[in-house]
């Protein structure tokens, strides 16, 4: 339903932005009706700007978006307004998404107000409960209330709920729960789990390994603005094939084992060099790490000011892809 | 015993009344240990952590003690207690990396901050360009400016300032929760790592990823509403868990493996009660499903097994 062909998104830096800065490199993924897709990397890896070009907050520089078989990218006046029904976004902080003057109740009027002006009051109020109830959420303990008065978990359930007034059919959930308590977060998650058996598409966007491994079908791993790694969650999971992906995994902090096992290899991280191969509990074959995660560098070793196509990913084995090293 | 607190209160004032954020906390590190503090947003743990610093003018010392080395704190005067910062007890307060002035270098950053404390820059650059080296960062991050830098390493070079003369007790307020997975583990080495070469003697981590703690932690604390509930190695805290809300937290975290579709976990349904006028009894009453007539009454924080401390009455 949504599909991303050699996307890529550079950004002016410095006076009359003379330098440019490739934040996101040739991305091509695809997300399914019914599917939840983790797009997962450390911070600055371009994961909100990928989110922020589908919900045509950003321009792409280049490549093309499509939903259901249209070029987002040419949306305008109604036709962006009816994509709008379609695709909606919810982003990390739940508290700047609400006007702490208003009661939470403004959030949902605005909706009403820009694309539901036609529907009765009575209408209104019927679908309002059976959003609220979807999300869970008791009308009687959040409408009325502050933004201040509620929880952040339900706080990003109302910006759920607000979306799914809409013709909702594709979401892109950008950090939405790493503000949130490991108590209510899951929720939260367990929430976008139904949603998608209801045939809605969801790009989950993480740098959290679990959540987006406990969550989605499809993973994308992206470095530096590309992707490195992508497939089937399981197999992304199971069987890691590239050095980055594997060294994110053998770093998740786990609770029931722990980094390591002899107190000798606590040897701090060598600068530029690469951490000190870890096994994985858990992941079969993970090595020592060849590519060290970028936040253990003190340079940036890539140049990311050249746009252009990148190697193309292979496929290992059915619906599992690793770009190939040297890549990212 | 390093660091021994006693049944410390910390109260904010408001024109509502006090919020009771650090309500009765009792509790002792040993030299070179490193406890963790966890437990779900406003619980408490920023305010026990700054308590230990500094109590700032719109928190209030409400009582109890804390003393470091044998040699009580002075809580209740400030002015007293600014002399032992830095050098005896040092703070990474949460959101401390975003708190850097963007538009000076790191070096100067540092040098700034030394001079505040009365340091002269030339006694401890050595020294800081060493530490810089530990932690996995070359010294020319001091000619950068901070959105050169990662978040991690943000992180790291405040860590080194804030150790820099030796504390006996550190106090690092959600240190990772900012950063992705590779860089939170560079971090969370870094505190094991200082504990290890003598820089910090005791070290309270704070944090609401018992994950993460789990890695470096040597005890874990569990606060709820304002109290310490459960308190124990940190293989106990994981394994053997006594009080309910312990457990009931520890349920609810996805582990790599865990699938929605094999394995549905669940949270906590409901809210802490404020801090306001705090209800009596069993703080968590209204959420735990073990609740019974007697959790009307406040249940002790008392040893349940050795080393192994809980306040429930069915712990
Ligand atoms: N408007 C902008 N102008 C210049 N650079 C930008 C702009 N927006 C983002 N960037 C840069 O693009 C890169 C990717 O940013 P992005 O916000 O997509 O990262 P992210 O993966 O979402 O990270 P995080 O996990 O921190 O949210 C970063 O290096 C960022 O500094
Ligand atoms: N300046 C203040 N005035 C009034 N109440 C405050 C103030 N600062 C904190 N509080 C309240 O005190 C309680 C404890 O706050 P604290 O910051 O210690 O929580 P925390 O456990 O560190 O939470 P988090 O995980 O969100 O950092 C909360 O209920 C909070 O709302
Ligand atoms: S004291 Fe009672 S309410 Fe409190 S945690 Fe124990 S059983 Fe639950
Ligand atoms: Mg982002
Ligand atoms: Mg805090």
């Amino acid at each position: 339903m949504l599909r991303l062909d050699h996307v890529s998104k550079s950004f002016g830096l410095g006076a009359f932005g003379s330098r440019s800065f490739l934040a996101v490199d040739d991305v091509s993924l695809r997300v399914a009706p019914g599917e939840v897709v983790s797009l997962i990397g450390e911070s600055g890896s371009g994961k909100s700007t990928i989110g922020k070009m589908i919900l045509r907050l950003l321009p792409v520089s280049s490549g093309s978006i499509t939903f259901q078989g249209e070029d987002v990218s040419t949306h305008t006046g109604k036709a962006l307004k009816a994509y709008y029904r379609r695709v909606q976004g919810v982003f990390q902080d739940p508290f700047s998404s609400y006007n702490p003057i208003f009661t939470v109740d403004h959030a949902l009027d605005l909706v009403r107000r820009e694309y539901l002006g036609d529907l009765s009051g009575q209408e209104w109020r019927r679908r309002l409960t059976s959003v609220l109830e979807t999300v869970s959420i008791n009308a009687g303990e959040v409408l009325g209330k502050y933004p201040h008065q509620l929880s952040g978990g339900q706080l990003q359930r109302l910006l759920i709920a607000r979306a799914l007034m809409l013709d909702l059919r594709f979401l892109v959930a950008d950090e939405i729960i790493s503000m949130l308590d490991a108590s209510t977060r899951i929720d939260v998650l367990n929430l976008l789990g139904d949603l998608k058996t209801r045939g809605l598409g969801i790009l989950f966007i993480t740098h959290d390994l679990s959540l987006g491994n406990y969550i989605s079908d499809r993973t994308v791993i992206l470095r530096h603005g590309a992707v490195v790694e992508m497939g089937a969650t399981g197999l992304v999971f199971g069987n890691p094939c590239h050095p980055y992906t594997r060294a994110l995994l053998s770093a998740v902090p786990q609770l029931h084992a722990r980094w390591g096992a002899a107190p000798e290899q606590q040897a701090p991280p060598v600068p530029g060099g690469s951490a000190p191969g870890r096994q994985a509990p858990g992941t079969p074959g993970a090595t020592t790490t060849a590519v060290p995660p970028a936040g253990l560098v003190a340079t940036v070793e890539r140049s990311r000011t050249a746009p252009g196509r990148r190697a193309a990913l292979v496929e290992i084995e059915d619906d599992h892809f690793v770009a190939p090293t040297g890549n990212g | 015993m390093s660091v021994q607190v006693k049944d410390l209160k910390v109260y904010y004032r408001t024109l509502r009344g006090d919020v009771r954020a650090l309500d009765g906390a009792s509790f002792t590190i040993a030299d070179g240990e490193i406890m963790g503090l966890a437990g779900e947003s406003g619980c408490g743990k920023s305010t026990l952590g700054r308590s230990l610093i500094a109590i700032d003018g719109r928190m209030r010392y409400v009582g109890g003690s804390v003393s470091l080395d044998g040699a009580a704190l002075p809580l209740d005067d400030q002015a007293a207690m600014a002399r032992h910062r830095f050098t005896a007890v040092s703070l990474v307060p949460q959101y401390a990396m975003s708190a850097m002035n963007p538009t000076r270098k790191i070096g100067k950053l540092v040098t700034d901050l030394l001079r505040s404390r009365g340091i002269a820059p030339d006694t401890v650059l050595g020294e800081f360009r060493r530490r810089l080296e530990l932690v996995g960062l070359s010294t020319d991050v001091l000619a950068r400016y901070p959105i050169e830098l990662s978040g991690g390493m943000k992180q790291r070079v405040v860590m080194v300032i804030s150790t820099l003369l030796d504390p006996s007790l550190l106090v690092a307020d959600e240190i990772t929760s900012a950063l992705d997975v590779s860089t939170q583990k560079a971090v969370a080495e870094a505190v094991v790592e200082f504990r290890d070469r003598g820089f910090v003697a005791s070290t309270i981590v704070i944090t609401h990823d018992l994950s993460i703690l789990v890695q470096m932690a040597d005890s874990i604390m569990i606060m709820y509403a304002g109290k310490p509930v459960e308190r124990a190695s940190t293989d106990a805290v994981v394994s053997s868990s006594r009080h309910p809300y312990t457990r009931l937290l520890l349920s609810s975290l996805p582990e790599v493996g865990v699938r929605y579709e094999e394995h549905r976990l669940s949270g906590i349904a409901g809210r802490p009660p404020s801090l306001l006028n705090p209800p009596p009894g069993c703080r968590f009453r209204d959420r735990c499903p073990l609740a019974f007539a007697k959790c009307a009454e406040e249940p002790p924080f008392v040893e349940v097994a050795p080393g192994h401390s809980a306040a429930c009455w069915k712990a």
